[in-house]
């Protein structure tokens, strides 16, 4: 069954009245995944939501200024932000590195990188606890501690600002740094003046990433920081034992916090998106 | 496109460079290198000793199916939804642009908590429902498997759209105009460049379904020989003081994570070539 030529162009080129140019098999389509897409994740998030509200303001506060909860906010959100501070610096140094430099064994580092995206996070805390832990051969034992937190963090987060910075360095045009350095400006004046403002975009959006993967972990720290109260334990264990007690409705008020922060960090990506595109 | 100034590396070259290798072999190459050694510490015994126990055989089988039919989903959902956000306008377009990307970013933990509370057979908004009609998800695969999915679904779609919009509609358009209908314009001329970039995000979501552990762990209930996957039995190995059967088991994992990103480096490494490759012909 071809569709007439003439149709198809005209709603290519241009939105029809109903702002739509869907065929009939298109809309069939849209149709099936926007009901999948419901079922899994729209439906089944508000509901969190729904659960959160339904005990009213004043249940949610008290959940969530919980002597115990609070701790483990505070704990999870100072780690979240000192992490991606870290990242931002880290990850734009080893994204120039990666980049700029060359030396053998660089597509080592290329691999590594992406180890901690792909590494289950059950993995990867026992694998930072073999360093990191009681054995540690370094005699660096952080298991069980605050600093485990930020240990584990600090790996799960390592690609998001290195995998954003890269591609816009790369499309980067020295020419323009050849010409700012032949005009007298140093190495800082054209990294603060020309590089960093092209690569700023980048790197907002992988720390908005970073942080916000960082402020959900869970995994990585089942095994690395005894979730002790007031100590090591973070908001994901705060809801899960809120779960296994049977208390759903102050897991939702938790994980609603959560979602709050997700939601501000696609908010935040969309911002930052729309205005690189508008420039491009 | 690199025009490397030779001879021009100072200082702050080698100082950057030394730094990264430092940070990098602190945080993750030491650290995976050691759970290697400590695996093979007493020879293959310890990873052998999985195939014999049949309850880890069956959690092996349970992460292999749950990852592979999260990932045929994700699959064909994501290449629709590409398709529709970068070939097609509809009202409510932008809004499910940014909404994709949400799984990415929530706690697993909350993923498990917002499933349970739609599909729990005694008291979620559908459950009930759907335990009437013997179909239950939570504390069974189906869970899992939504789980699974969940966490990996904008993996296909991040890598297709910037394929798509790429390479254009000239193509298939004179495909249309020659008389092709959708579906063989969609198997003839769109589905074929857009190959690598569904292959790549297959390798993602596979690597990302086989370890996902949070959301699992809520929806899932953990049953041995039932409902526990892989990565359920390496925490529960260990937590029992088992460490040299959580380590072989982490090590399985690792292998299969450190292959998908080999997997995937080679991918990208042949679409670079090919592109070089077309750019120095026209």
């Amino acid at each position: 069954m071809s569709t007439p030529v003439q149709e198809g162009r005209t709603g290519l080129s241009r939105p029809t009245l109903l702002n739509h140019n869907l065929t009939v098999s298109t809309g069939i389509g849209l149709g099936i995944s926007m009901l999948w897409f419901s079922l899994l994740v729209l439906i089944p998030l508000s509901a969190v939501i729904a659960a959160a509200a339904a005990g009213g303001w004043t249940e949610f506060w008290r959940t969530i200024t919980n002597e115990q909860t609070a701790a483990a906010i505070k704990l999870t959100v100072f780690s979240a932000v000192g992490v991606t501070v870290v990242n931002v610096v880290a990850g734009t140094m080893i994204a120039w590195v990666l980049v700029r430099d060359r030396f053998p064994g660089k597509g080592l580092l290329e691999l590594i990188i992406d180890i901690p995206f792909a590494l289950p996070t059950i993995v990867a805390g026992l694998v930072l606890l073999s360093l990191y832990g009681v054995d540690s051969p370094l005699g660096l034992n952080f298991a069980n501690t605050g600093k485990s937190v930020f240990l584990a963090f600090l790996f799960v987060t390592l690609p998001f600002v290195v995998r954003m910075v890269q591609p816009v360095l790369e499309e980067l045009d020295e020419d323009v740094e050849e010409a700012a350095a032949s005009l007298g400006a140093n190495r800082f004046t054209i990294f603060r003046r020309i590089i960093l403002p092209s690569l700023a975009p980048a790197i907002a959006a992988g720390a908005a990433l970073s942080f916000a993967r960082a402020v959900g972990e869970y995994g990585s720290l089942v095994l690395l920081s005894g979730n002790l109260p007031f100590k090591s334990e973070v908001t994901s264990v705060r809801i899960l034992s809120a779960i296994e007690n049977d208390n759903r409705a102050g897991a939702a008020s938790i994980a609603t916090l959560l979602l709050v922060i997700s939601l501000a960090v696609i908010i935040v990506l969309d911002l930052v998106q729309r205005k690189v595109a508008r420039r491009g | 496109m690199a025009s490397p100034r030779k001879g021009r590396k100072g200082t702050v070259t080698y100082v950057l460079r030394l730094f990264v290798i430092t940070y990098l072999l602190l945080l993750v190459a030491w650290p995976v290198a050691l759970v290697v050694t400590n695996t093979f510490e007493g020879g293959t015994a310890s990873l052998t000793g999985i195939f014999d126990d049949p309850d880890l055989v069956h959690a092996l089988q349970l992460s292999a199916t749950a990852a592979v039919v999260a990932t045929v989903i994700n699959t064909v959902f994501g290449v629709v939804v590409s398709l529709l956000l970068v070939r097609y306008q509809f009202p409510g377009k932008r809004i499910l642009s940014a909404l994709i990307d949400l799984p990415l970013s929530v706690s697993p933990i909350v993923v498990g908590l917002a499933l349970l509370l739609v599909y729990a057979g005694r008291d979620g908004w559908f459950g009930p429902t759907l335990e009437g009609w013997g179909f239950q998800v939570i504390f069974a695969t189906p869970g899992i498997i939504m789980a699974t999915a969940f966490v990996s679904l904008p993996l296909v779609i991040r890598e297709v759209v910037p394929v798509l919009q790429e390479i254009g509609t000239e193509q298939e358009q004179a495909a249309s105009s020659l008389g092709a209908s959708g579906w063989q314009t969609f198997w003839r001329i769109t589905l074929p460049s857009i190959k690598w970039a569904v292959v790549y995000g297959i390798v993602l979501t596979l690597a990302r379904s086989l370890g996902e552990f949070g959301a699992v762990k809520v929806v899932s209930g953990n049953v041995l020989g039932e409902t526990r996957t892989t990565t359920l039995a390496v925490e529960e190995k260990y937590l029992n003081f088992d460490q040299q059967g959580a380590y072989a088991l982490s090590f399985l994992l690792a292998s299969v994570s450190v292959l998908a990103i080999v997997v995937v480096f080679i991918i990208r490494a042949r679409v670079a070539r090919h592109a070089s490759a077309e750019g120095a012909a026209s």
